[in-house]
């Protein structure tokens, strides 16, 4: 069953095309794609929890490609089609009066096929490839209004990723020199029997600025807030949501992880590359005055948290503190669970108050919760979520991640980590203030009113910035993210999974 | 008068239905011999680059046009796709061999690689028909510079 996660939206992402070529049938596409995201969260939630793998044409893993199930992929592919449902439950509104709608539900589709493929194969050079897939549909998504601006910071992301993706060829091919394997669980067994280490440290460092990249870790950053603030709104929730997090954090812990076993230094390295992301994207988020961009500042932050939460998994097993090790690496996967609702949700809005008012400049706009109120109240819980107040869902991942830093001794790190939460909360407070409180400034395109089929996307992504904070309870984490935590935790479990050692 | 001069034509005419058997030929025994669909299609591709360049994008287009490309491109990688799944039909999984029957098949003999060629004249076309795309659009915006 496996193949149909990449096999069905492959299938969609170059039918809708080529009926385009013959006739534009805008809302045919629309309940297409919808139907192609619906069924794929229906398969990825009867899939959860389930343990098990694909053979790719039916070649036994160390040769054949094979697609591996474990508790850390199958949250990934949750989180990879409920962002997507909501994200095209909004476009079939937002996109509805654009042109060459095939084939931006085409690449859209193409895309998800991309991003499923990473998150489910076992196999190096297949998640290059399948990475190469994600990553150039979403060039050609950030350009697709083809403006002048959307076309730059197309191309400057086409050059980052590109550069990105030599290093990650360059990290798999001396991999494949020194260890003689593709498979990760294969290379897990291999690895510890090279007698050069070198070349693995190499790859390792290959490897951390290659998806460093991808994932806009602080020093590699730069094309970031350009692509995610310039390409459509839907998409930009796309790439925030879910695109970094899936080929930069996933596809890199996968590798280290499960893959190479944890070379040392590299978690060390991985935690101040989260911290300093994480205070340096915030410092300049606080300066920023277009929302967009603001946004995707705010997402270099936040996948700071991430990165350090697992980094910081690695420290722990390192030490020999498994049972510190699963929280962090609770505390960075529940944070991205998170991330991915709220920052959707956020984009979504300011997707919403592009419309009401004509521009994104926060000190010519405001009083949005007046003008209107539901999509006011999913902008507030949003802003809260993600600055951290308590009931919502992102003071508990961060909560987590805090406790893990206190009890495994790294108060420098939690320091940081409650310091970088405050410039959270202030930026976020800005945002408030400007553009939610207050009377309302600015020209009002539209008439103001917001369709349903904008606002009821967000609801759902509301709702869900509050039920996932349920995810704290020990009893629904053991369910949920233990797994996860685990299948990076135990790398013996997956070699096991794959290999049948 | 648009392309290049008399010689280049001539030479293209004699030379480019070669090429394009040649494309064909290492589509077509990918799985026999060094090739197969991708560099196979890349041949196909340049045949028609060739012919772009030689007698300008008009007289392509009446042969092989920008539509016309999409749509192979599209119906190549959906037949592709088909192969794949139609391993489900026959019950052995996805991109499974199921017209093989034993491996592995036998040298230098076309047809008992089961559905490697299958896959590879999709390949072939798939390649061709988009790398002829990439290729048609930038002499396109090229054209709209020029103007």
């Amino acid at each position: 069953m496996l193949p149909l996660f990449v096999a069905i939206p492959l299938g969609v992402g170059f039918l809708l095309p080529l009926i385009e070529e013959f006739r534009e049938r805008t809302r045919l596409f629309a309940v297409t794609v919808l139907l192609e995201t619906g069924l794929l969260l229906a398969l990825s939630l009867v899939k959860f929890g389930e343990k098990s793998i694909y053979r790719l044409g039916g070649w036994p893993p160390p040769i054949g490609i094979n697609y591996v199930l474990d508790g850390l992929s199958s949250l990934v592919l949750v989180v990879i089609s409920g962002i997507a449902f909501v994200t095209v439950l909004f476009a079939m509104t937002y996109m509805s009066k654009y042109e060459n709608l095939g084939k931006f539900y085409g690449l859209f589709s193409l895309m998800l096929a991309g991003m499923y493929g990473v998150a489910l194969t076992g196999d190096v050079f297949n998640m290059y490839v399948y990475l190469e897939v994600a990553a150039i549909s979403s060039y050609a998504l950030v350009g697709f209004n083809r403006g002048a601006e959307e076309l730059e910071a197309s191309f400057k992301y086409l050059i980052m990723g590109a550069v990105g993706s030599v290093f990650i060829l360059l990290g798999i091919a001396f991999l494949y020199g020194s260890v003689g394997s593709l498979n990760i669980a294969d290379i897990s067994v291999r690895v510890s029997e090279v007698s050069d280490q070198s070349f693995i440290l190499l790859s390792t460092a290959l490897f951390i600025v290659g998806f460093g990249l991808k994932a806009a870790f602080i020093p590699f950053h730069s094309w970031l807030p350009d692509a995610h603030s310039s390409a459509p709104t839907p998409i930009s929730a796309m790439l925030s949501g879910v695109l970094i997090k899936v080929l930069g954090v996933y596809a890199l812990s996968r590798i280290l992880f499960n893959g190479l076993n944890l070379p040392s230094l590299t978690p060390q390295l991985l935690t101040w590359i989260g911290a300093g992301s994480m205070f340096i994207g915030g410092m300049i988020a606080l300066g920023q005055n277009d929302l967009k961009r603001l946004l995707a500042y705010s997402s270099i932050s936040q996948m700071g948290y991430i990165t350090l939460g697992l980094g910081m998994g690695g420290i722990f097993i390192s030490q020999g503190k498994p049972a510190i090790a699963t929280l962090a690496l609770i505390g960075g996967l529940f944070h991205l669970v998170n991330h991915a609702t709220y920052k959707s949700l956020l984009f979504l809005f300011s997707g919403g108050v592009e419309r009401i008012f004509g521009t994104r400049d926060l000190s010519k706009i405001g009083g949005i919760t007046r003008v209107s109120p539901v999509s006011g109240a999913t902008g507030t819980i949003g802003t809260l979520s993600i600055s951290g107040v308590p009931p919502f869902n992102g003071f508990w991942s961060k909560l987590v991640i805090v406790i893990a830093a206190i009890w495994g001794g790294l108060y420098p790190i939690a320091g940081i980590v409650l310091f970088t939460s405050a410039i959270t909360l202030a930026y976020y407070l800005k945002v408030q203030r400007e553009l939610f409180l207050g009377e309302v400034v600015g020209e009002i395109a539209d008439k103001g009113k917001i369709s349903p089929g904008i606002y009821v996307p967000l609801l759902i992504l509301a709702i869900c910035c509050i039920g996932l904070g349920l995810l704290y309870l020990p009893e629904i984490r053991g369910i949920v993210l233990k797994p996860a935590a685990l299948a990076l935790q135990e790398g013996s479990e997956y070699t096991q999974l794959v290999l049948g050692l | 008068m648009s392309g290049m001069s008399p010689i280049v034509k001539t030479v293209t005419r004699w030379v480019s239905p070669f090429i394009l058997a040649f494309g064909i030929y290492i589509a077509l025994t990918g799985h026999l011999t060094p090739g197969g669909g991708f560099p196979g299609g890349v041949i196909i591709a340049g045949c028609f680059v060739l012919l772009t360049l030689a007698y300008g994008k008009e007289k392509v287009d009446g042969v092989f046009s920008l539509k016309s490309a999409s749509v192979t491109d599209s119906l190549a990688s959906l037949s592709f796709l088909c192969m794949g799944l139609l391993g489900y039909v026959f019950g052995r999984g996805f991109l499974n061999n199921f017209i093989q029957s034993g491996f592995p098949g036998k040298a230098f003999e076309l047809l008992s690689g089961g559905n490697m060629p299958i896959i590879n004249v999709a390949i072939g076309f798939k390649v061709g028909g988009s790398l002829f795309v990439v290729f048609a659009y930038l002499a396109l915006f090229r054209a709209i510079e020029e103007e």
